[in-house]
């Protein structure tokens, strides 16, 4: 150390402080990006959602409506699309019941550790499928398999029913097991999903569920 | 059993404690290993042991275990340097033996509630007491807080000592260090409804620590390694450090950015994410250089022979600088960009990038400084490796690299037929599971498993009996 150096790049004081500066700068700049994106994707409000108010995570009141993922031209990506008021378990919800629901269902999520088997947002494990848009997924509507084999008429009370009973509708060898989830839970489950799917996630998955003919058709296969 | 890796020419009670992490951290490392099998073999055979011990646990322990033991054996690492490093016995050592039997005894809970209660109701009592559903950080919020004081403990002994001994550049780059790799534990101590917001500060903790302070963890333990083994001088050996950290937090930090591409956050994360994540091999070339310069370079230099003084140690730490290149660096940058990531996120790709990044970033090095610790334990000067020793670094290196490029081609196959072909979904995942080439992948992982398994025996082996071989041999 005391050896005098002869050119600055082999001199430590000159690296210990540029690591320093780098580090600082980039720590700085990762803290006001952090500030920024915490105010994009706070959760909006049931005002937002009247007013078409578009937000990156909607209100828990998104369950109240119908919600649509289709393609941008702008953004050149599919983003979700909140539509007109729809039922949801057969009622409409309040702000507060909305609230509670999410509460249930996002705690349920990790209570029966759901994403060591499946993925939520595309992070988890790569066993079961992913459950970012499961909500729109066509499995799950009309004319779907999922829908049919649980003898349910809506999305939400099918996915209910299976979520309660999974090992009771095997459709292959990998199967999900019975985690014990209540009717209640469940429910909260199938809201949280809903919410789920209608968070902007710029356009991941991306192509959602397309089959060849709608592919042709230019749309998606969402619902 | 690990009571057989005696630690009795150790002279400084910080070190002993040292080989005391060290032992746990193989026992939880085996854990690892049969939890994975036990996934893997349920990728093939969905039956086996369905609804007793779901894949959701297996996987769960899987990864439970695997970052416990890689932070035991770095705290391990740590305290056994401390003292060589300071010059100074370690400021607290008793209080650091107590935390030490503390965490132990909280995980050995942990992990008895995973595996025997496993799930609980919807209920705030599951998140604190059985598991917190969080991948990777599934630990109860009882057990956070316990962790929180228990590391409290031992950064308060690792910097006390550091303030009253010697200070080094590489002790300088160590606190710093683990200052920010626990102070980042606690952004995943909190429960939120939004599941963007959860996810954002979830990855402060999995992105910081494996992409930046775990990083230059390794970068400290590579600097004290090569002046250990082969007698690096330490200017070159610090200055190298500092050119790592640059480059490792430079890059790092923002690279955070990568895993905001779709998580609901806003769109100029994939400019951010995508320059600087790309940036992250940079370091890993430099020290991957580093390391072979110096062993071509520094070894001998002061006319010491022969000039390796522990062969197994440095074959370990020749493996991560190849493995943390390839791993982390290659691995990493296949699918670090938007464009392609858009395809591959939540993937088996992922799930390849994962296996050869923590052991050749991690498990290689943490395994080296296990054989600096033995090396030390019994007052060895010349630790030659044995048989085990080279069928365990093989073997478990061959397993490993075999199952990375098994569950890169279930990658591929999965993001051409699934995401490309059909678009995600329900029906899309399943067709993708089903297909043959996929499925021969999956049983080729779940092979070369087994062999790291048993490389994991030879090197279990190796970690108990080398220490008194080459004892005998000097005596």
């Amino acid at each position: 150390m005391a050896k005098e150096n002869l050119s600055v790049w082999t001199s430590i004081p000159f690296w210990r402080r540029s690591a320093a500066w780098v580090t600082g700068f980039a720590s700085i700049l990762l803290i006001w990006l952090t500030f920024d994106t915490m105010g994009q994707i706070s959760m909006g409000t049931e005002a937002d959602l009247a007013k078409g108010i578009t937000k990156r995570v909607p209100a828990p009141t998104v369950i109240n409506y119908h919600i649509d993922y289709k393609m941008s031209e702008k953004r050149g990506h599919e983003v979700p699309v909140i539509g007109k008021k729809q039922p949801f378990f057969g009622k409409e919800w309040s702000e507060k019941e909305a609230a509670a629901l999410l509460h249930l269902g996002k705690l349920t999520s990790q209570a029966k550790n759901c994403m060591n088997c499946h993925t939520l947002l595309g992070n988890g494990a790569y066993y079961a499928p992913d459950l970012t848009k499961a909500w729109l997924d066509p499995a799950w509507q009309k004319s779907g398999a999922m829908q049919a084999m649980t003898g349910k008429n809506t999305v939400e009370e099918a996915m209910a029913e299976f979520l309660q009973h999974p090992s009771q509708y095997p459709t292959h060898a990998r199967m999900m097991p019975n985690l014990d989830i209540t009717a209640e839970e469940a429910k909260g489950l199938v809201a949280f999903l809903k919410h789920m799917s209608s968070i902007d996630t710029n356009g991941f998955p991306r192509n959602f569920s397309k089959t060849v003919d709608q592919f042709k058709n230019g749309g998606t296969n969402a619902h | 059993m690990l009571t057989s890796i005696k630690s009795n020419h150790l002279t400084s009670s910080g070190q002993r404690l040292g080989m005391m992490y060290f032992r746990v951290a193989i026992i939880l490392f085996g854990a690892q290993l049969l939890m994975g099998l036990i996934a893997a073999i349920q990728f093939i055979y969905p039956a086996f042991l369905f609804e007793l011990f779901d894949f959701s646990v297996a996987r769960m322990v899987h990864i439970n275990a695997l970052v416990v033991w890689m932070l035991y054996a770095m705290i391990g690492a740590t305290y056994y340097m401390l003292s060589d490093e300071t010059e100074h016995e370690g400021v607290a050592i008793g209080l650091g033996k107590l935390a030490f039997w503390v965490l132990t005894l909280a995980v050995t809970i942990v992990v008895l509630v995973y595996i025997f209660i496993q799930i609980g109701p919807g209920k705030e009592s599951t998140i604190w007491l059985i598991n917190e559903g969080r991948e990777y950080i599934e630990a109860p919020r009882w057990a956070d807080i316990g962790i929180v004081v228990v590391v409290l403990i031992f950064y308060w002994n690792v910097f006390a000592t550091y303030l009253a001994g010697k200070k080094t550049g590489i002790m300088t780059v160590m606190v710093a260090n683990l200052l920010a790799l626990a102070g980042l534990y606690l952004a995943g101590m909190f429960f939120t409804d939004n599941i963007s917001m959860d996810q954002f500060w979830w990855w402060w903790v999995i992105h910081l620590w494996v992409e930046a302070t775990w990083e230059v963890f390794v970068g400290t333990l590579a600097a004290y390694a090569l002046i250990k083994i082969i007698g690096a001088k330490r200017e070159v050996v610090e200055m190298w450090l500092w050119i790592e950290v640059l480059m490792l937090f430079g890059s790092g930090i923002l690279g955070l950015g990568h895993h905001y591409f779709w998580i609901g956050t806003p769109e100029y994360w994939w400019e951010i994410g995508a320059l600087f994540s790309a940036l992250e091999p940079v370091p890993l070339i430099a020290m991957f250089v580093h390391v072979l310069y110096d062993w071509g370079k520094e070894q001998g230099i002061n006319g010491e022979k022969p000039a390796i003084n522990n062969g197994p140690a440095m074959a370990w730490l020749v493996t991560n600088a190849f493995g943390n290149f390839l791993g982390a660096g290659i691995w990493g940058f296949f699918h670090t960009l938007p464009q392609v990531n858009i395809y591959t996120h939540g993937t088996q790709f992922t799930a390849a990038h994962g296996h050869l990044s923590f052991f050749g970033a991690y498990a290689t090095i943490l395994i080296g400084t296990m054989y600096l610790g033995l090396q030390g334990a019994y007052g060895v000067k010349q630790m030659k490796a044995t048989f085990n020793s080279k069928m365990g670094l093989f073997l478990s290196t061959f397993g490993v690299l075999g199952m990375g490029v098994a569950l890169t081609i279930a990658g591929y196959e999965q993001v051409l037929v699934e995401r490309a072909e059909l678009g995600a979904g329900w029906n899309a995942f399943f067709v993708a599971q089903d297909l043959p080439w996929y499925v021969q992948a999956q049983l080729w992982r779940a092979i070369m498993g087994v062999v790291t398994l048993l490389g994991f025996v030879y090197l279990v082996l190796d970690l108990l009996t080398i220490g008194k071989k080459a004892r005998a041999a000097e005596a």
